[in-house]
């Protein structure tokens, strides 16, 4: 952190979006060789995710920071302000994005993927568009990078070249260049012609001098619009996007992109309409309910696909809605939760995805029913998976305890029982769905009860996969006993606090 | 003396070069002149503009004689800047015609394809500049004839028939526009547009304005290609060679819509033609048929240059559709877009002639694989393509982005709503060309050829237009002072009396 | 009747135009569409060219004894509206030609079978 003290503060954020960005292009240019490339990666994460922290180090003693850079239209510009949620986010994504590159070298080497360069660059750019998301100082800036992120993941999507992968890209951005389009655009061309603005402002930009129906339907629209928070209907793009390489799955379609989705809609809870307003409006409650919906549907049919990646992407689905329903319950509390349920999901679910991953290239299994007994190849793989499951399950000593935890009270609090209902049936659906997986790897009756088990019997996948895998399991733990800094940084947000009201 | 005829340059020096690069005689010789000829064009429409912004108004009397007795040349911000973007345009086609019209064009006709291109422009500078209706109509038929010329040039033949019906079409337009002027005429007894404007008293001979009003309203859709008159363009863009579609496309059409600017708010003035005709209505019906029927006979095209001419027409309907808001910023949307589809269209159709010059195909299944023969051309069209969908950080954003504030101003959100949604088709019919590109191996037929890269003469007018799309995108400071000053212009300054035109000359 | 003698020079533009389009219509022969444009197109020269004459003046001329003058800027315009119809039917012309050496005829619906596309 003392690295970057002799900077301008406002120069870090410029620093935080360009540092991903030179190291796409310096991707690219070292592209021949591959030990090079991948150093590259792995530096320009490391050095990204201490810029960030000290970021982090500022605002957390009070300071603000904000960056102007072009003016786009007389009064509107593209610009940047640091505030804690956004922190929050940058931190959870440039510390994953470290682990990811480690494991994706694993992966990618282990698995022999072709245009290896493609994907490294095209990664490096979806994170650079994510730290310019997590810094956006108004609306335009989020929707410009939103679209950004959504085209430079759309190669990654593709990776593979074959036809599920083009059918799934299709899939990918229809749904979310069609949706961000039609809805979230209009909705914040709406927002400017309404308000004449749209700044990030604490408390939010309208007030009740506008006409409330016309709030409700810009709700509507800004819900799904922002199709990346996956609210059903609109969630098909998510288990499409698992034919992506499990890296991508991994980062970007468990943490990154369906994040920037909810962290966008928690900021325009938070920041535009502010959580006094959102009570108000008819369409909050309709919103509500269809998020409540989307948790306890996507969960019964994660609980039918047999392969391992779609499942997790459905719940998925149904753990970004947890964070959209945070949202819209509109209490300080409940958006406190959602905010921590953006970190704790993300360390829960990359962890799951790592092992997806680490069982493919290991022993090329994709379904579930096919991995029974695999505790007694691959033992460290499977005992990350258990620590990850209870993560999302929300059982202690696990991480995910905590962001449910403020939910339900939070939920309780604004009596909507049955909001805290839906949590707790998703929580049992969820040990259904998940928790079978590691339990028949390690307990099953069938084969190699009689030997005693041995090491030589492992044959788990590459060293740098598991490194990455074991250190995202363990981050699960950690963050169950400290989560005090980041409950501190989501207590800094305006009008958000894990204490209740006021 | 250069300055004092500065007005009158963008017309006559392609005008008197053209039979020039006749004589010339040697395809290259005539394609350096011509080129020179545009550059310098090109130039002076730029301290046109600048003059514009600076003084308002420049009036230039042809051969002495002064307005209403003689031809008039009006220079303002709204011409002077569809001026700048037409003589750019024209410029780095011709660069890029070079090689392109190679492929396309027999050696026997180069010469004739550089005569035609420079008096097109001519016809093209006129039309923008002068004030005088019935000039107007000649320097129209001077442009049109040139293009029908430039159209048959190609050697497919089904391009000699589109070139006829194009002929066909163009003519009974511009005689529509004979007969209104001549309406006009006979009601008012001039023809200086400004006059005109003055003279036309709606209470004495309302029923001879009103029809010389459809009249010339209906010939000028039909230059413009608005839906239902489109039916000409889309077989005359797909069979013209590549630089004359790619000219075609950011130029003729763009001029046309000036023209209808230009009638409806200096000649009969925003109050009738709007407010008292209604025809503000009829126009948006027509542009939000013309966005969602041509947008999606776009989508189900197999040839590529069938498609970017469909979405030609699509594209036209939302700048009609910024006119009929009848509101500042709604113009000023139309005025930006008439630049911006300029930008995206001239690099689209580059791409496209660049792939048929080492493809020898535009259909949708010559793009399978290009994009690895191809990066280069293939990475344009990638850019100018979003820039169609209108994704941030191109043009094609701001223009919409105006489009719909200008929609919201007026609370027609549902409007705004179609704006919006009509972009989605542009995602449809440009993803499955990128997708062939990108996503689909060429078929083994034609893999015995190795297909390369463009020369770079193709690629540097091409990536220009490019580069244009992002950095206008970007900064748009440039084109939003332009327009708006240019809009509110026509709004304001409609009516300014004759005699004041001296002051600002 | 008045009303139709009065005008009478309008319902001859008016025939003429509508004879010319008709023709432009439906005509499937390109050098009758092209004999149709120059119809309808003609018509348009004698609406301007009608329009200018003033009741009781003469030709404009200037000449003792003559206080009234009929309009010459009609006369002028229409000059150079013939020129560009000329240019227009030669243009179209010599597309008629080529068409001929392409397809061989100039019949529209026989082209139109040889080239599905148009």
């Amino acid at each position: 952190m003392n690295l970057w003290q002799g900077i301008e503060p406002s120069q870090l954020i410029s620093l935080s979006i360009l540092l991903p960005f030179v190291g796409a292009l310096l991707v690219i240019a070292t592209g021949k060789s591959p030990n090079l490339r991948e150093a590259v990666t792995l530096i320009t994460a490391i050095v990204l995710f201490t810029v960030v922290l000290a970021i982090y180090d500022y605002i957390s003693q009070g300071g603000e920071i904000g960056l102007e850079l072009i003016e786009l239209f007389p009064g509107l510009s593209i610009s940047f302000e640091v505030e804690p949620l956004g922190v929050l986010f940058a931190l959870v994504a440039s510390f994953l994005w470290i682990v990811t590159s480690v494991y994706a070298i694993g992966y990618m080497r282990g698995h022999n993927e072709l245009n290896q360069t493609r994907f490294f660059c095209c990664f490096a750019l979806a994170i650079s568009s994510v730290m310019a998301i997590c810094f956006s100082g108004n609306l335009l800036t989020l929707f410009i990078f939103y679209e950004v992120l959504t085209l430079s993941t759309y190669p990654l999507v593709t990776h593979a070249g074959n036809d599920a992968a083009k059918k799934g890209g299709r899939i990918y951005l229809g749904i979310l260049l069609s949706t961000s389009i039609a809805f979230l655009l209009f909705a914040v061309m709406a927002t400017y012609s309404l308000t004449g603005t749209l700044d990030f402002r604490a408390g939010g930009i309208f007030d009740d001098s506008h006409n409330k129906i016309v709030l409700s339907v810009l709700l509507v629209l800004f819900c799904y619009g922002i199709g990346k928070a996956a609210i059903m209907p609109f969630h098909r793009w998510l288990p499409a996007a698992m034919v992506a390489p499990t890296p991508v799955s991994a980062l970007l379609h468990a943490v990154a992109v369906v994040k920037a989705g909810v962290f966008s809609i928690l900021k325009v809870m938070i920041y535009i309409f502010g959580l006094d307003e959102l009570k108000d409006l008819a369409t909050t409650d309709i919103m509500l309910y269809i998020g409540v919906a989307t948790i306890l549907l996507s969960s019964c049919i994660a609980m039918t696909k047999d392969n391992l990646k779609a499942r997790l992407a459905y719940s998925t689905v149904s753990q970004l809605s947890y964070i959209v329903v945070g949202a819209l319950l509109a209490s300080s509390i409940a958006s406190a939760g959602a905010a921590l349920h953006i970190a704790t999901h993300a360390v829960g679910k990359i962890t799951l995805f790592f092992c997806a991953g680490a069982i493919m290239v290991a022993s090329h299994k994709k379904n579930i029913s096919e991995m029974v007994g695999l505790g007694r190849q691959m033992p460290i793989t499977m005992a990350a998976f258990a620590i990850g499951a209870i993560s999302i399950i929300g059982l202690p000593p696990m991480a995910g305890t905590w962001s449910k935890w403020y939910l339900t009270i939070g939920a309780l609090e604004a009596d909507k029982l049955i909001v805290v209902a839906a949590l707790m049936i998703s929580s049992l659906l969820n040990i259904a769905y998940l928790l079978p997986i590691p339990v028949k790897a390690f307990f099953n009756t069938t084969t190699g009860e009689a030997e005693p088990w041995s090491w030589s019997e492992t044959r788990e996948a590459p060293l740098p996969m598991l490194i990455a895998l074991s250190v995202t399991s363990l981050c699960c733990l950690v963050l169950f006993f400290y989560p005090q800094p980041l409950i501190d940084l989501v207590n800094m947000i305006p009008g958000v606090s894990t204490q209740g009201e006021g | 003396m250069l300055e004092q005829h500065l007005a009158a340059l963008p017309i006559l020096l392609p005008l008197i070069a053209a039979p020039i690069a006749l004589i010339l005689g040697r395809s290259s010789f005539s394609w350096a002149f011509a080129t020179l000829i545009s550059a310098c064009a090109c130039l002076f429409a730029w301290q046109l503009l600048d003059l514009a912004l600076a003084n308002g108004v420049i009036s230039y009397e042809v051969g002495g004689w002064p307005p209403p007795w003689g031809i008039e040349l009006r220079v303002d911000a709204a011409n002077a800047f569809v001026l700048l973007a037409v003589s750019a345009l024209s410029t780095l086609v011709l660069l890029y015609s070079k090689d392109s019209i190679e492929k396309e064009i027999e050696a026997s006709k180069h010469t004739l394809y550089y005569t035609a291109h420079l008096l097109c422009f001519a016809g093209l500078s006129g039309i923008l500049l002068t004030g005088d209706a019935f000039n107007l109509f000649v320097f129209l038929e001077i442009s049109s004839l040139a293009t029908y010329t430039m159209v048959s040039l190609a050697s497919d033949r089904r391009s000699l028939i589109a070139a006829f019906r194009y002929l066909v079409m163009g003519t009974i337009g511009a005689t529509f526009i004979l007969i209104g002027v001549g309406l006009l005429y006979m009601s008012t007894g001039t023809l200086n547009m400004l006059d005109l404007a003055n003279r036309i008293d709606i209470a004495e001979s309302g029923r001879t304005i009103n029809t010389g009003l459809a009249f010339i309203m209906v010939g000028v859709s039909i230059k413009l290609a608005l839906f239902p008159l489109h039916m000409w363009l889309p077989s005359a863009y797909t069979y013209a060679p590549s630089a004359v579609t790619a000219f075609l496309a950011s130029t003729a059409t763009k001029v046309a819509v000036y023209v209808m600017i230009r009638f409806i708010f200096t000649v009969f003035g925003v109050d009738h033609v709007f407010g008292s005709m209604g025809m503000d209505l009829i126009l948006m019906a027509l542009a939000i048929v013309a966005i969602f029927k041509c947008s999606y006979k776009a989508t189900v095209q197999s040839d590529v240059k069938t498609v970017l001419a469909y979405s030609s027409v699509a594209q036209i309907g939302y700048m009609i559709l910024g006119i009929s808001l009848v509101s500042a910023t709604g113009l000023m949307a139309g005025l930006i877009h008439i630049f911006n589809h300029a930008l995206m269209k001239g690099a689209l159709f580059m791409a496209v002639g660049a792939v048929f010059y080492r493809v020898g195909s535009v259909d949708i299944t010559a793009f399978r694989g290009l994009g690895k023969q191809m990066p280069l051309t293939m990475a344009a069209f990638t850019i100018a393509g979003l820039s169609i969908i209108g994704v941030p950080l191109t043009v094609g954003f701001v223009s919409k982005w105006y489009l719909v504030t200008a929609a919201l101003e007026q609370n027609q959100w549902i409007v705004a709503a179609l704006v919006l949604g009509g972009s989605l088709l542009a995602v449809i019919y440009i993803g499955r060309i990128l997708e062939a590109a990108y996503f689909q191996e060429r078929p083994d037929s034609q893999n015995t050829t190795e297909i390369k890269e463009v020369p770079w003469l193709m690629l540097a007018p091409m990536w220009a237009l490019v580069l244009a799309n992002i950095y206008f995108g970007v900064d748009t400071s440039l084109t939003t002072e332009a327009a708006s000053s240019a809009a509110e212009w026509l709004f304001q300054n409609n009516e300014m009396p004759l005699g004041n035109q001296a002051e600002a000359k | 009747m008045n009303f139709i003698l009065d005008h009478y020079n309008y319902w001859i533009v008016v025939f003429l135009m509508m004879t010319g389009f008709y023709i432009v219509i439906t005509a499937n022969n390109l050098v009758k569409k092209i004999v149709g444009l120059n119809v309808f197109q003609t018509s348009v020269f004698i609406l301007y060219i009608s329009e200018a004459k003033v009741s009781g003046g003469t030709a404009p001329i200037v000449t003792e004894g003559a206080t009234l003058y009929s309009n010459p800027l009609p006369h002028v315009l229409i000059l150079t509206a013939i020129v560009v119809g000329v240019a227009v039917t030669a243009v179209g012309l010599a597309l008629i030609v080529r068409i001929k050496r392409a397809y061989g005829t100039v019949e529209e619906n026989e082209f139109k079978k040889m080239d599905d596309a148009i």
